[in-house]
């Protein structure tokens, strides 16, 4: 114990000296959250609309005013040719182009029926997705409008109609801050524990005080707790930093026990924590070390359902995630901070990250040697 | 007079590379042991082995009478080291770096607390105490690294090239330093290019390809090489190895 005091002492005194390392570690987490937090954001605004209105009628009229009105659409071109809205689409203007043809508002008003022709452009995935619903729901409301009005047919005499109602639970304002925060904390607190924790120990090896270190009798398992117990507790600081913040700023909800959440970060540090020990016993120097949990991270929090979902990835991706403590991590810290789940709904991550914890730990330990074969 | 050191057909391979080929010697308690050798002749790796940081391939060896192979964890305890790359912390002051490795030795509070003063003293380092290491002079440095190796009251101490790149006044000062400490009957084994150093052993071992070319007292070696210098027999060797 009291050889580990000595190290913990002289770890916090290096990181307490380090000038660039302080800001590092509390300041660029903040700045951070605050940036990704706002930006992360998958509401779609802003869709570039180019119509084709061939028509000239008051209903197109009527329509494109129904459009120009929502939030989401920016209406930047309207002409008479398909081509010219092709055109728009293929440099870029334009993501969406609705095309009206000439006889929209007779065949609607005669036949009661008409075609509208949507374009849309799908580089963009989400966009493309989002914008074909908004406009869709705009046409049909347009759609409603008008059978209402001039077919003068009451809602209540016509049975075949139905509304859907939705209500949102867990996250009732579908407040998009409230489900990102809680994931980009985990992303930062998984930062700062990997990278540091992994260059930690290099930088020793890397000035050479690693052998001074390994002709004493300092015992593996006191300097690798020595030199972790520092950034687990960091690393909780920070998440406690964040959670305060994420509450202030964003106003995310607090639904669950912040005990269950500090618990379980506590063993899921120990992973990151193992993970970066880890890389360190296998890396000569800092850049490789920083090569390589780059690397881990980015393929971590790319599959770990921050920002997809892991439920419409692929099924062997699916599959991948389950050894991806960042994916239990942001699935926890959702389910408790939004959903107020307790230990018993978390049950089956905890023993998920206790597992992963203890095998990656061993593997770490056991790759650390001190004397060289 | 004590064996602390012995070594007896001491072998490391890596791969097929034989880094170090079955050398054999012994060193007493209170004896300045020069290990001197061309770079690659296979020094650093034998020290290794001695310090329990490399594990040997074939042989014996005992250090301070434990087992290099069963036993190098107690060997630790019982040896001091300095090593050519720098081995104290650069962004720690002086007395930081004092506590923290008579903590990790296994120093109590009080032991520690007693030994700064004594030891800043004696290094006449008093005054930068609080000043970090890496604002010393080089010759300051290894000084206080080399007091740093003994704050444990080592029976052995092992110095790896210990005054690389300093002036020969600070060299002549760093010797007698070790001059005292040998007198307290502390065993100093020591690496070196520095033939006027080899001089200043009791013993010399000289390394080449592995082997062990030469053993003895730099008088006898001398004699029996028919040299001037240290730094004949040194060449001799050398050139004999290729």
């Amino acid at each position: 114990m009291r050889t580990i005091f000595f190290i913990l002492r002289k770890e916090f005194r290096q990181i307490f000296r380090h000038r660039v390392m302080l800001p590092m570690i509390f300041l660029m987490p903040i700045i951070q959250l605050l940036i990704l937090s706002n930006a992360a954001d998958f509401e779609v605004r802003n869709i570039y609309l180019h119509v084709v209105d061939r028509d000239l009628s008051p209903a197109s009229r009527r329509l494109i005013g129904q459009f120009a009105a929502s939030r989401h659409f920016v209406l930047t071109q309207t002409s008479f040719s398909a081509e010219l809205g092709f055109r728009d689409l293929e440099a870029n203007d334009a993501d969406l182009v609705l095309e009206i043809p000439a006889d929209f508002e007779k065949k609607l008003l005669r036949e009661n029926e008409a075609s509208l022709h949507l374009n849309v452009n799908a580089i963009n995935a989400t966009k493309a997705g989002l914008g074909q619903a908004y406009a869709s729901a705009i046409i049909r409301d347009f759609n409603n409008n008008l059978r209402m009005e001039w077919l003068d047919m009451p809602d209540r005499q016509n049975p075949g109609r139905f509304d859907i109602t939705h209500s949102f639970w867990f996250n009732p304002d579908l407040n998009y801050k409230a489900f990102m925060v809680p994931g980009i904390l985990v992303m930062l607190v998984t930062l700062v524990g990997l990278f540091l924790a992994g260059i930690n120990v290099v930088k020793e090896k890397e000035i050479g005080t690693i052998e001074q270190i390994n002709v004493t009798p300092i015992h593996k398992s006191q300097f690798i707790v020595g030199k972790l117990l520092p950034f687990w507790i960091i690393a909780n600081i920070e998440l406690g930093m964040g959670l305060a913040f994420g509450k202030l700023v964003f106003h995310i909800p607090i639904a669950g026990s912040l005990w269950v959440v500090f618990g379980f970060a506590a063993i899921y540090l120990l992973v990151v924590l193992g993970m970066g020990l880890l890389i360190s016993t296998v890396t000569e120097t800092q850049q490789q070390s920083m090569f390589i949990a780059y690397f881990v991270l980015v393929v971590f929090i790319m599959m770990s359902g921050l920002f997809t979902p892991i439920e419409s990835m692929p099924g062997w991706a699916q599959k991948v995630t389950w050894f991806n403590p960042i994916a239990y991590f942001v699935d926890v810290m959702r389910m408790v901070l939004l959903k107020g789940s307790g230990w018993y709904e978390i049950r089956q991550h905890v023993y998920a990250m206790l597992a992963m914890a203890l095998a990656i730990n061993t593997l770490a330990v056991l790759n650390y040697r001190k004397v060289g074969a | 007079m004590d064996t602390v050191i012995s070594a007896e057909d001491l072998t490391k391979k890596f791969g097929d590379f034989t880094a170090v080929d079955r050398i054999s010697f012994e060193v007493f308690q209170g004896e300045i042991f020069g290990f001197l050798g061309a770079n690659g002749a296979g020094k650093t790796t034998a020290m290794k082995m001695l310090t329990g940081l490399l594990r040997p391939t074939s042989g014996q060896a005992q250090v301070a009478g434990f087992d290099v192979y069963r036993q190098p964890e107690l060997i630790k305890q019982h040896i001091g080291y300095m090593s050519q790359r720098f081995s104290l912390y650069e962004d720690l002051t002086v007395r930081e770096n004092i506590e923290f490795y008579g903590g990790i030795y296994g120093l109590t509070f009080k032991e520690i607390r007693r030994k700064i003063p004594q030891l800043l003293h004696e290094l006449g380092l008093l005054e930068v105490e609080r000043q970090l290491v890496k604002s010393l002079p080089l010759g300051w440095k290894q000084r206080l690294a080399f007091s740093i190796a003994l704050i444990h009251e080592p029976r052995i101490v092992f110095l790896d090239e210990p005054t690389g790149g300093v002036d020969p006044i600070t060299r002549r000062q760093f010797w007698e330093t070790i001059y005292q400490s040998a007198a307290m009957g502390v065993t100093i084994f020591v690496t070196t290019h520095y033939m006027d150093e080899a001089e200043y052993c009791h013993r010399v071992s000289m390394m080449a390809q592995g082997k062990i070319a030469a053993l003895g007292p730099p008088k006898q070696l001398k004699q029996a090489f028919q040299a001037q210098s240290m730094d004949e027999i040194f060449l001799s060797i050398a050139r004999g190895a290729k």
